[in-house]
């Protein structure tokens, strides 16, 4: 790709094992998406230091942590929903349905992801401010790069890179807080007494923070991400890209040369959209896999474009298809036309129906929970009183964050009593009273003993039924086995 | 290099230098990589010789290079087992303390020990009595509630500990059934009517001329240890005929071998083979199998150790 070799054919020349980076200054922009981005910045920031400190009122038996990762005790709680490691196929679900939202965006805008909301451009955005903000807009960046090292820059850059482990610092902070009750570890991490893998995380985020966005930048687009190259082959040509329109502005020219009269394209070759590109691409040269679509380049032109009197829109979004058509004369294509298609349509559908079948299944599923597993060794065993006496290992799963009494009673099997292992046979009964704690799985080992009746298996069940008002119940069938013939 | 060319050519496409290799008329680009692959790639040599000179790496003749941590995969296992065994330290004295018929079934303690019986059982027991205690002909299945010498917890414990006819240990376990047949204290005759009277009262065969000639020697020969309706004593090991549940079975060439030939079967003792603290462990696990029995159903278990010693000396 062309990219490639312009980014780093100076330094190839030399024919060294490796390439240098390229600094790249990227100039500041104003202009709608600009304030698109500034805006998209601000939510998902937002959305990531806000979430872990929202509570959320569950009771007296479970975390009040709004969304709340809790790996030690295998919860996952998502507001009023609470994940058991059982009903994992939801997360398998959201991902899914990630994977497919990521297809219906790509397809309808194309790069959206990277350019908006992806955290590499999120936070590289930021760190590309605050450098901003301490050495001056591209200029002076330019000028600091050349100048020798003397108080002022070192007092610079020192700030700077301050700065910016500040920034990696509270971004790794904040990822913790997910894992744990927010404010208990902010105190813990203060004091320093929280668990060392919470240090651990805190140093490693902040790590890959600052390195990938102080340092790496757009190379994790370009050489890291496998992303650009999986997304460029999921566009197609009516999806969204970034153009630039060269049947508009070829020739370029810029100053004097206009004046002259040969005809002459719009562009005037002021270099604004290579100037402000955060990833160091020209888009004159077509579509390339350094894009992200983040449309700073179409800011920078249409401020020009005003400049000089011509009309906006020479770097703009458009489809392929559409560029096709301009090209030969026809009048450019509204965004909605691009945007609705059978195919988007598609994506949609498939996206909202596993959305809506997670909905279901969520609205379906029960708290109370019986599963009965036989004993398999020995499968039966015989009794001196020539009853027949068969072991259970039964399951019961309260996913309520309160604690509930259960009455486990056996249906099918005439005569049959049972007991729990624990105690002895004189306490044996139909049915069994447990109780079982909060957003706990009780297992216990139960014996049922039954007259000796015939030698085939018989076909009985477990009733699981909630005591406690709350009518629940759960029936699991098992088999009871019987001395054969030999 | 070597060889250097004097005119470096350039890829017009690309602008990237040749390597100078060119196969049918495809050439290699000089596309260097990565600067951060480099170093990722240069640190995992400076982390392989490290570790080269940290742990045992280099293979020798024998053995490989120790390494300046001394450490070891053996030294290792070693430490995780002292570790663990540190961390069971406080359910250990704590078992070895009480007196097995003291443990709270509800305890903590108690589920410490059903767990460390079951893992002992697994490495000690299997072999015979099956993964399952189940057992098979000859070794006793112990998820019933059939007990030849009594099921609660001391009963159990002290036939681990002294086994069953183990020479060596003198409070072991001794049943001793004369072989009625060999011995010709009965005649094939007589020892086929006293099966049938035993399948009579086991509720296997209907009552016969023959099972009521054998209910007449079985009042001379067996009752003295199966007792007058053949019920069995744990004081002797002597087994209960009149349930379902045999031990070498209950069809009549079975039953007429075992009093021909009696049965001899044996268990070892496990004192000193295994610490107290086991074998207590053992005895709890083999006691929560379902057949266990409260301590108050059963007789003095300080007697029945006494009275097979001379059930013995009686039959010799």
């Amino acid at each position: 790709m062309s990219t490639h070799s312009d980014r780093t054919g100076k330094a190839q020349k030399g024919g060294g094992l490796y390439a240098r980076r390229a600094d790249i200054f990227p100039r500041a922009v104003d202009g709608f998406y600009r304030r698109l981005k500034w805006a998209i910045m601000g939510v998902t920031l937002a959305i990531y230091y806000i979430t872990p400190w929202l509570r959320w009122d569950r009771g007296p038996y479970a975390p009040d942590q709004a969304v709340l990762v809790d790996l030690a005790n295998r919860r996952f709680y998502f507001f009023s929903i609470e994940i058991w490691p059982h009903e994992f196929y939801y997360v398998a679900g959201l991902l899914v349905m990630a994977g497919v939202g990521l297809f219906l965006l790509t397809s309808t805008v194309g790069r959206a992801w990277c350019g908006y909301a992806c955290p590499q451009t999120v936070w590289t955005d930021l760190y590309l401010h605050i450098e901003r903000f301490i050495d001056g807009d591209r200029n002076a960046q330019l000028r600091l790069k050349k100048a020798p090292l003397g108080p002022k820059k070192i007092f610079k850059r020192v700030t700077k890179h301050a700065a910016f482990l500040i920034v990696a610092v509270l971004t790794g902070g904040a990822w913790v807080f997910y894992f744990a009750d927010a404010p208990t570890l902010a105190r813990d991490l203060v004091a320093g007494d929280a668990a060392t893998v919470a240090y651990l995380t805190i140093g490693v985020l902040t790590f890959t923070t600052y390195w990938l966005g102080g340092w790496m930048r757009e190379q994790v687009c370009i050489y890291m991400c496998p992303w650009p190259r999986i997304q460029s082959a999921m566009l197609d040509e009516r999806s969204l890209i970034v153009t630039y329109k060269d049947w508009r502005g070829e020739p370029r020219s810029r100053g004097t040369k206009r004046q002259s009269d040969d005809p002459v394209g719009d562009c005037i070759d002021c270099n604004a959209c290579v100037a402000v590109c955060p990833t160091g691409i020209d888009i004159r040269e077509g579509p390339q896999i350094g894009c992200i679509t983040c449309a700073l380049c179409i800011d920078a032109c249409d401020e020009m474009m005003s400049k000089v009197d011509r009309p906006r829109g020479l770097i703009d979004y458009a489809t392929l298809e559409d560029c096709d058509a301009e090209r030969k004369g026809a009048a450019p294509v509204p965004v909605r036309r691009t945007i609705f298609r059978s195919r988007t349509f598609l994506y949609f559908g498939l996206w909202a129906a596993v959305g809506l079948g997670m909905l279901f299944m969520l609205g379906q599923r029960t708290r109370l929970d019986l599963s009965v597993g036989q004993e398999r060794n020995p499968l039966y065993v015989q009794l001196s009183g020539g009853e027949v006496r068969n072991a259970y290992t039964v399951k019961i799963r309260n996913m309520e964050t309160r604690p509930r009494p259960v009455r486990v009673s056996i249906e099918g099997l005439p005569g049959a009593v049972m007991w729990d292992s624990l105690g002895s046979d004189d306490s044996a009964a139909a049915a069994l009273e447990i109780e079982v704690g909060p957003d706990q799985v009780e297992r216990r080992r139960i014996y049922v003993r039954a007259p000796r009746q015939g030698e085939a298996p018989a076909e009985f069940r477990f009733r699981l039924t909630s005591l406690d008002g709350m009518p629940a119940e759960d029936i699991d069938s098992v088999r009871f086995d019987r001395p054969g013939e030999n | 290099m070597s060889t250097d060319h004097e005119d470096k050519q350039i890829d017009a496409a690309t602008g990237t230098e040749f390597k100078g290799h060119e196969w049918d008329g495809i050439q290699e680009l000089n596309t260097p990589l990565p600067r951060w692959w480099l170093w990722t790639f240069y640190a995992t040599i400076i982390f392989a010789i490290g570790y080269c000179i940290a742990y045992p790496a280099i293979p020798l003749l024998d053995r490989a290079t120790a390494g300046v941590l001394n450490w070891s995969s053996r030294g290792q296992l070693e430490k995780d087992v002292a570790a663990a065994e540190a961390e069971r330290a406080s359910v250990t004295e704590e078992l070895a303390r009480i007196p097995i018929e003291r443990l709270d079934p509800e305890s903590p303690l108690m589920r410490a020990a059903i767990a460390g019986g079951a893992a002992a059982f697994r490495v000690n027991c299997v072999q015979c009595h099956g993964s399952g205690a189940a057992g098979s002909k000859g070794y006793p299945n112990l998820n019933d509630d059939e007990w030849l010498w009594g099921g609660d917890l001391s009963a159990i414990h002290y036939t681990i500990a002294h086994g069953i006819r183990q020479p060596g240990d003198e409070d072991t376990r001794m049943s001793l059934m004369p072989a009625f047949g060999r011995d010709g204290m009965l005649s094939s005759e007589e020892i086929e009517d006293v099966v049938s009277y035993v399948r009579v009262i086991s509720h296997q065969e209907q009552p016969s001329q023959s099972a009521q000639r054998g209910a007449t020697i079985f009042a001379n020969n067996c009752a003295a240890c199966h007792g007058a309706n053949g019920t069995g004593s744990r004081a002797f090991g002597a087994p209960n005929l009149t349930d379902p549940i045999w031990l070498y079975g209950g069809d009549r060439a079975t039953l007429n071998e075992t009093v021909t030939n009696s049965r001899r079967g044996m268990m070892p003792a496990w004192d000193g083979r295994l610490d107290p603290v086991t074998i207590k462990m053992l005895a709890a696990y083999v006691h929560s199998l379902g057949g266990g029995e409260q301590s108050a159903n059963v007789g003095d278990p300080v007697t029945s150790p006494d009275a097979p010693v001379a059930g013995e000396t009686e039959a010799e």
